[in-house]
Order: C-alpha cells, then structure tokens, then sequence
C-alpha cells in the first residue's frame, strides 16, 4: 500500500520532469494519471508505466527520429536494481521466509534449472526443426544461453504485481522468494553458456561442465557469505552510533550498497548478498538505531525503491520502441512464450508433488496454478539480453525482440489478469490485520511448545533448530551486536506491547488534538474496557462526548476566592513569565540535528494544544469533584497551612480570608518582582510573602496527602486534581517541559491505564527534545520566580521526595510497589486509571531543577 | 491404577501376544492414524526416556532431556503430559499428549463430523495451550497465571512493572466479559486469527 501510493505520487511528480527532460512538447500521458485511483485498481502501476514508457519513447522516436534513451544494463544493474533487492531483503518477512526456505530453495534452484534448460532445449528443437526463420543463428548453446535469462522469474515484475494481488502470505513468499534467489541460478548460468558460446561448443570441455557446476556453488555461497559478512559489519556499526544518530541511516544504506558492489566485482551473486544482508542485519539494526532513524531507513528504503521500479519498467517501454534491435521471428516469440508457460507450469507442478511431502501445509493445486502463473519474468531478462554480444551471439536481435515481448507479455498481460485469476479460484486471501498482544504472547508459547514436544519425542526438527538459533542469538549474537540497552529491552512480546501502545496513544493524540473537548475529556466514568484496539479508543472519545458534560453548575457552584485569587496570579504570571521568547540559536551541523527549529516547533504546537486543552478543561472540571471531598480536603489542608501561617497571620484559623487578602500583594509583589528581574538575597526576604504561598501550597499538599487520603470518599469522581491546586502550580512552572507533563497528567484522566506508558514516552520524548533549550532557559526564567522558587522548593522536596518515589510508580503496579495509602482505600481501581503518567523511568530523567513539576505530580496523584 | 503399568516392552518385539496390548495399540491408532512404525519409533524413544525401565515416565525422566530445561515452557510442558494427581505417565498417556501435535489431514477435516472430535482438532491443540496457562484449572487464565507464563517467557530484562502492563493490557484485548481473566472462549476468539492448525503441529508426527 505504502508503496503503491508512493509510486503512484512519484509518477504523478515525474511525468513531466521526464518529458520534460526528454524535450518532448505536450503531455499526453499527464491526464492519464490522474485517474489514477480507479485505473490502478485494476491496472497494475507496472503494466501503466510500461505503457507510459511507450508513448514516451514513441514521442522521442517522432521528434528525433531515433532513439536516444535505452535501459542501460550498467545503469539497471549498479543503480536501479539494489534499492529493490535491499528493500525486498530488509523488510522480508524473516520468519515466514524461513519458515518455507526448503520450498524457496527448490522452486529458485531446481526450476530455474529445468526451465531454462527445458526452454533452451525446446526452442533449439524449435530451430531444428526449421520452423524459425532461417535468419536466426543459433546453435544449441546460444539457445541454452537464451533460456537461462528468459527463465528466472523477474523480483522486480513479481513485486509489482503480487503486491497488488494480496495473496497468502505463503504463496507471496515463495513465489517471491524463488525470485530473489534465483538469482545466482541465473547469473552461473548466463555466465556459464556465455563463456560457452564466446569459446565455441568445438572447445567446450568435460571441465568447463564441472567449473561451471562449482561455479554456481561458489557464486550463491559466495553471495550469501558476503551479504552475512556485511550485515554483521552492519550491526557491529550501528551497535557504536550513538552519538552520530543523524548518520545512522546512511550506514545502513551505505553498507548494503557495498555488499552489493562487493559481490558484483567479485562476481558473486550480488542479489543474494544484498538479500541476506538486508535479512539478517535487520533485527540488530533495528534494535540499535534511534526511532527517528528508524523511520528515515524505512521510508527512504521504500521511496528509492519505489522510485527504481518506476523508472525500470518506464525505461522498458522506452527502450522497446527503439525497433533498431528488433528483428522479429514469430516462431521464436510464440514458442518462447509457449515454452516459458508449460515449463513453468510443469515444473511447479513436479515440483510441489515432491515438495509436498515435506510440507507440513501441503500446497494446493490452486497455489500451483497461481505460482506458475505468477512467474513475471522482468527487467533482469531485459538487462541480461542487452548485454549480449552481437559479435558473439548473432541472433541477439531477435532475443532481444522475443525477450521484449515476453516481458510485456508477462507484465501486462499475466499482470492484468491475475488479479481476476485469484479472485476467481478463491486463491486463500492475506488478511492484514494488526498484530494483537494475545497472538505475539501465545504464538512464542506455541513456538516453545513445539520445540519442548520435539526435544520430547527426540526429533531435532525444524523447531529444534529454530530454538537452538534462538539460544545461540541470545547468547552470543544479540550481546555483541546490539547496543546494551537495546539488547536489555529486546523482546518481542515487549516490543509488540510497545508499539500497541505507541500506536493507540498517537491515535489518542491525533484525536485529542483536534476533536477532543474539555467535555469529553471530563469522563465521568469510564465504560468497561473491551478491547484496546484504536476505533474503540475513538469510539470511547466520541461516546463520551455527551454524557460527561454534567452539571458543574450543580455540584460545585461555588468557587472560593482563593480559587480566583490563584487564577489571577496564575494568569498574571503566566502572562508576563511566558511571554519573553527564547533566542533560537542559529548553528548549522550537517551531523546533528539541533533540536530548535522544526521539533521546537512541534513541541510549541504540541504544548499549545495542550495548554487550550487545559484550560478548557479547568472550567469543567469541577463538575467531577465531588465538592464534599474536596472541601473537606481542604479543610484539612488549609489547617495545617495555618499552623505554618502562625507566625505572620496569627489569625488565619479562624479567618480564612486572610491568606487571600494577603495573596493580593504576593500578586503585585511578583510582577514587580518580575521587572525588576534581579533576584539578591536581600530582595528575597522582602518578598516573604510569596515564599509563604509557595510554602503553602506543599503545605496544603502534605496535608492533603496524609490525612486526605485516609478518609478519601467512596465516590468515584475525586478524579482531576483540584483546580485550585493546578492554578496554584503553574505559576511555579519553571520551564517548558513543565506545561507538557503537566497537562498530560490532566489528559490521561480518561486515558487507560497501559495508554499511560506511550503516553509517557511520547511526552518524555518530546521533553528530550527540548530539554537542551529547555536546561538553557530554565535559570532565565527563575531568575524572574527565584524568590519564589529558591525558597520554595528546598522545602518542598523535603517534604515530598521520601513519598515521590511511591506515587510515582507506574498506576498498574499497585501490588508490588507498595504504594502508599490512597491504595488502600475502595476507590482503588479507578484511582489506578486517573493516575497522572509518570513512570519511574521518568523520574531519572528529570533534570533536578524542575522540582516543582515533581510537586505536582504528587499531588496530582493524591487526590 | 494397575492397567497403568503395562508390560510395555512387548510392544517392542512382536506386538499383540496379549489381548490387552492388542486393544491398546488399537486405541493409539484410533486418536492417531499412524503407521505401526511410527508407533515403534516413538516407543523406542519413549523407552530410552525410561530410565527407571519401569514401563512408565516420570517427571525426572522427562527433566533429564537437556534441552528442556532451557525451554522456558518446559516444565508447563512435562505437566501437560501427566493426568491430574499422577506422577507418572504410560506410553498410552505419552501417545494421547503427543497426538495433540500431529498435522490435520486433508481427508481428515471433512470427515470428523461423525465420531468424537480428534485429539489433534483445532479446539484440542488451543486446549492443550490454554491448559499450560491455567494453573488451577478454573478453566481461565487469570492476570497472576499469565504474570507467571509472562515471566518465564520474557527473561530477566523486563522489569515487573512493564510485565505488569503487558498482562494487563493482554487481558483487556483477549477479555469480553469483563472478568479480567481470559476463559477459554475468549482464549479461541483472540486467535481465531492465528494458523493454529500449522503452528501447533509437528510434521515428524505425521
């Protein structure tokens, strides 16, 4: 799919850059594509451009009168071909291909023998026969040569089309498979008759028969050990990027590439090397790289080689209008074509018969008919046949002529009506679904299943092996080749876990961005949660939309003055601390991406949004207290405030207006404060008033902790945080970052439990992010709260670090962290959920200067 | 508990000189349609596991294979071969544990409508695979059972918390009726997906 919409965008965009680039005036292909959608659903992209590339070399052939462009097998085999190889190899299913690597290897090695010497053979009899035209000279050896680069089946024309189709994942994997390794069949082979034919069959010796038998050991072992040589390398180097993260997916491509020219300057077989490089490099690499890079290798691997098949089969419709190389015999197409057909067919047949009694799922006789029908030969024939020698093969002409049009034959032809064919024989369908945790969890328990039974009745089959690769790769392979944190978190049940959950949260993000409102973020309870699939969490956003919107009028009308009091510092401060902006720092590095500009960027969207989210929320948000919690909370609170207020509001326990009337000067105290921006020693203590609400507020916190949740009331809507406590906070957030982790906190209130984590990791991502500007800037803006936060928070964090690291854990961890005693009481459960994020991984990442964020953490989660 | 121990080793050598062994051997071949060689195969296997040369396996005969003590599942797995409440099993309970490996046949899927369904259906093998999760066979797999499965499968490198979370998370896909505990049904729903039939068979066992 992916690449299908990428070809189709790379066409779109280079259609006319091409046309352009071959000086044809008017575009009659452009209209074409532009309907697109319906005409590639049933018209595979290959056969459209292979067309395109017609009426293009059509329009050059009129306009200069011979033609200029040609599919270069240079250009084919250095340049076009490996992106494709390295794409099919790296992205291969790895399990599934050897899984059915016994019939791979057979289909490739086997039947691309007996085809092409099948096809050789018949089309000399052919010739023999005299039923070509007597213009054709060719012996047997020039027909052998002939049918070894018409017979492999074409990777780059399987691809095309198969991805279309969505067959079974076996039957694509072996039809595809046998495509890829045939290569070295096909290269011994072509270079084997070629030799033969340059010498002559007069000199042909019994030798010559058995180097070219050994040869094709070589060349496929060969090929094979270069492409593992190189993904070792691979994985050993990516295993040591850490610090030059913006060049790692250059590695990977880089090394791939060399493999590639490595076999091929040695003659080996430089699919395979690739192919296997991609294979096995794969898991390490994957493991070692960043996310980021991880994402640029995938998508620049699919572009070029979506881009690459674009411009193969393009160039195969050029290169066929140049009718200079044509020499047409009709008897030598037509028998090609037949020939090519029956053997393939033949041989698949025979093929599967023996293979079948091997095979634990037999195939059937539908998947033999596809498979034999599925054999698209391609742009590797096309290529083989151009770099014929005229001097040496004299019927090179018409190979080229017959190998044109059995390519074109097989494309458009096989290509269009495969489609139909399967639909038709109700070929067994892929379905693509995402992997669920269940299937990863109990298919590695089938997995340990079968080999302990194995072990058990003594048969060291494939399971056997399997396992004994896997202790092996555990052991030794993943230690050295993967980093040491990558190799302490490498597991697949985590790794699917882990993209489940990156998954739903950035589903949760793209609908929270836009559509989600404070009204449904204010869930008044949550429904039972059946399955975690994303629609249900979109389903969950969009149910909740109408019932959560209840009555805050109701419940908690009144909203004291020490409520707005806050809101009024809040907004002051937040007012006049935000606004000066951070100087970006303008540096260039090509090796490193500085993390302003676009991530900047992305994070200031990302904390907008968040930042609306929030205030909407806040105005709702009362609704979902339950006002005699709260105001009990507070109570409790406000009287151990008191006792600290004692010294300079002797009266504060019995006139609760006191600390309000007092706050009014904290008010302009800290704006002034803020112009003055010059924080001494002395300035601070003038200011004790502040430094008093900030000491309040962990006042207010530890009262609120300790006793507040030991008489927390049954009713499940003690959920957000109080608002007074959140607008009491934010003034005091130090830097950026704050804001973020903050608001989530707020979000993930209707966020489940496991969505926490990613929640998590994407927010600490984006925190990463800025933390450089983030650190930077963090001692700027206390130098405008310092009296506040100096005093404030040494405080605090005695206060609170010996709790911090209970309630910080993880929520769904309740048994074994020994979480403190809001557990305890019957609201347990759903506590669990409103948890804020905050894993523990989190709290070593924190810089220590954004104590105060710690703060409210805490507090969040004690109410 | 006597039929339990059968002199087994006829088998071995001429079969049937007893009438008993004659029905036995004739109820092995009815779960399982094999070849009297492949019987004798797994016999002699089932003897040199035998250390005791008493006809039957115990639990340590079984823990001697060396491969098995580095496969996670494996001591799930030695269990599932023994009834409840017996510590030693015959070949006749080693045969009918095995028989829920072997491949589905062809002619056998249209066929099974009649008689009982056989040990090697579908339902049978994800039975097999559900009974190593349930522990104390009430016939779900409870947040603590999967913890434990989890545990042994995953090693040492992730941490109790995050193996918290996969279980959690893992239940709430598989559970429907909101038990927070994964039945059997739900167990057959959440992979119905899955080529059970391929990935719960051994070809030797064909």
């Amino acid at each position: 799919m992916l690449r299908h919409q990428g070809c189709s965008m790379l066409r779109d965009a280079s259609a006319p850059g091409m046309l352009q680039a071959l000086g044809a005036r008017g575009c009659p292909g452009g209209p074409v594509f532009h309907l697109s959608r319906k005409v590639t659903s049933i018209v595979p992209e290959s056969c459209l451009l292979i067309l395109l590339g017609l009426v293009l070399g059509g329009i050059v052939l009129a306009v200069a009168k011979k033609a200029e462009y040609q599919l270069e097998p240079n250009m084919f085999f250095l340049f076009l071909l490996p992106p494709i190889v390295l794409d099919s190899g790296y992205f291969m299913p790895s399990r599934l291909f050897f899984d059915n690597i016994g019939a791979i290897l057979t289909y490739a090695v086997v039947g691309t023998l007996w085809n092409s010497f099948a096809t050789g053979t018949a089309l000399w009899g052919l010739h023999r026969a005299g039923l070509m035209d007597p213009g054709v000279e060719a012996g047997l050896m020039d027909f052998l040569l002939f049918g070894s680069l018409i017979s492999a089946v074409d990777p780059v024309a399987v691809l095309a089309v198969f991805e279309e189709v969505h067959v079974n994942e076996t039957l694509f994997i072996i039809v595809f498979g046998e495509s890829l390794l045939n290569d070295a069949v096909t290269v011994v082979l072509y270079k084997v008759f070629n030799s033969f034919v340059e010498l002559g069959p007069a000199h042909i010796h019994a030798t010559d028969y058995v180097k070219g038998v050994a040869s094709f050991f070589l060349v496929s072992l060969g090929g094979t050990a270069v492409g593992l040589l190189f993904a070792f390398l691979l994985a050993l180097i990516t295993r040591f990027t850490k610090r030059v993260r913006i060049i790692e997916p250059l590695f990977v491509f880089l090394l791939a590439y060399v493999a590639y020219l490595a076999a091929e300057m040695v003659s080996l077989s430089s699919i395979l090397a690739v192919t296997f490089c991609g294979i096995c490099c794969k898991k390490y690499v994957e493991a070692n790289i960043s996310q980021k890079s991880r994402t640029t290798v995938k998508y620049t691997m699919k572009t070029l080689a979506s881009s690459s098949e674009t411009i193969i089969f393009m160039f195969l419709g050029i290169s066929a209008v140049d009718t200079s190389k044509w020499a047409w015999d009709t008897a030598l197409v037509l028998g090609t074509l037949f020939f090519i057909l029956l053997f393939r067919a033949v041989g698949v047949v025979l093929q599967t018969h023996v293979l079948n009694r091997f095979r634990l799922i037999p195939l059937d006789r539908i998947d033999q008919v596809v498979m034999s029908y599925g054999g698209l030969r391609g742009a590797v024939a096309f290529a083989l046949v151009i770099l014929l020698d005229r001097e040496k093969v004299k019927a090179k002409d018409y190979f080229v002529a017959t190998t044109i049009v059995v390519v074109f034959f097989t494309v458009i032809v096989q290509g269009l009506t495969i489609k139909p064919l399967v639909t038709w024989l109700k070929v067994k369908r892929s379905d693509h679904h995402k992997p669920t945790l269940n299937e990863e969890l109990h298919e590695h328990a089938f997995d340990h299943i079968l080999a302990a039974v194995e072990d058990i009745v003594g048969h060291h089959g494939y399971h056997y092996w399997r396992d004994k690769w896997e202790q092996f790769d555990k052991k030794y392979l993943s230690q050295l080749l993967m980093r040491k944190s990558a190799y302490r978190l490498r597991d697949e049940i985590w790794d699917v876990y882990y993209k489940l959950n990156i998954r739903d949260a950035i589903s949760f993000a793209d609908q929270g961005g836009h559509v989600l409102s404070a009204a449904k973020l204010a869930l008044p309870s949550m429904p039972s949660r059946t399955s975690m699939s994303e629609s249900s969490v979109t389903n969950l956003l969009r149910e909740s939309g109408s019932g959560a919107c209840l009555d805050l009028q109701v419940i908690d009308t009144v909203r004291s003055r020490r409520d707005k009091e806050d809101a009024a510092m809040h907004h002051v401060l937040r007012g006049s601390l935000y606004k000066p902006r951070r100087r970006y720092k303008a540096s260039y590095s090509r090796h490193f991406i500085s993390p302003d500009k676009q991530e900047r960027q992305d994070k200031e969207i990302f904390r907008q949004n968040m930042k609306r989210r929030l205030e909407t929320f806040k105005s709702t948000k009362h609704n979902v207290c339950s006002s005699k919690s709260k105001a009990r909370l507070k109570e409790k609170g406000r009287k151990k405030k008191n006792i600290s207020l004692t010294k300079e509001t002797p009266n504060g326990k019995t006139q609760r207006n006191i600390p309000w009337q007092e706050a009014a000067p904290v008010l302009v105290m800290v704006s002034s404060e803020e112009e003055e921006s010059d924080s001494s020693e002395t300035e601070r203590e003038d200011d004790e008033g502040i430094v008093f609400i900030a000491r309040a507020t962990d006042e207010v916190l530890q009262g609120k902790t300790t006793p507040g949740s030991l008489d927390v009331c049954p009713s499940p809507c003690i959920i957000p945080p109080s608002p007074t406590l959140a607008e009491k906070e934010l003034p005091w957030k130090g830097d950026q970052a704050d804001l973020a982790v903050y608001v989530s906190s707020e979000t993930t209130k209707i966020v489940p439990v496991d969505m926490q984590k990613a929640w998590n990791q994407s927010i600490s991502s984006l925190e990463s992010i800025a933390s450089p500007p983030g650190t930077e800037s963090g001692p700027q803006h206390r130098r405008f709260v310092c009296p506040v936060l100096e005093e404030g928070r040494p405080q605090s964090a005695s206060h609170v670090t010996p709790e911090q690291s209970s309630c910080f854990q993880f929520p769904s961890h309740i048994s074994r962290s020994g979480r403190s005693q809001s557990d305890s009481s019957p609201d347990g459960p759903e506590q669990q959920e409103l948890q804020p994020l905050m894993a523990t991984e989190e709290q070593g990442r924190m810089p220590p200067t954004v104590e105060p964020r710690r703060l409210m953490f805490h507090r969040a989660s004690h109410l | 508990m006597l039929l339990v121990v059968y002199p087994l080793r006829s088998l071995r050598k001429g079969l049937c000189r007893r009438e008993t062994i004659w029905q036995y051997y004739i109820s092995i071949l009815n779960w399982w349609s094999v070849s009297h060689s492949q019987i004798t195969r797994l016999y002699s296997r089932f003897t040199s596991l035998d250390k005791g040369e008493n006809g039957t396996l115990s639990r340590e005969d079984f823990q001697r294979i060396p491969e098995l003590a580095i496969n996670p599942l494996g001591d799930r797995i030695i269990n599932a071969f023994f009834p409840e409440g017996e510590d030693q099993v015959n070949f006749r309970g080693f045969m009918r544990t095995l028989a829920h490996f072997r491949p589905i046949e062809d002619n056998e899927k249209s066929k099974d409508q009649n008689g009982p369904e056989p040990l090697n259906s579908r339902s049978n093998k994800l039975h097999f695979a559900f009974r190593l999760y349930d522990l104390d066979k009430d016939d779900k797999i409870s947040r603590d059972e999967l913890l434990q499965v989890l545990r042994m499968m995953v090693g040492v490198n992730i941490s109790d918390e995050q193996l918290g979370s996969i279980a959690d998370r893992t239940i709430q896909e598989a559970d429907q009726d909101g038990d927070s505990a994964i039945s059997f049904a739900e167990f057959v729903k959440v992979l119905e997906k899955v080529d059970v039939e391929q990935k719960m068979s051994i070809r030797f066992l064909h």
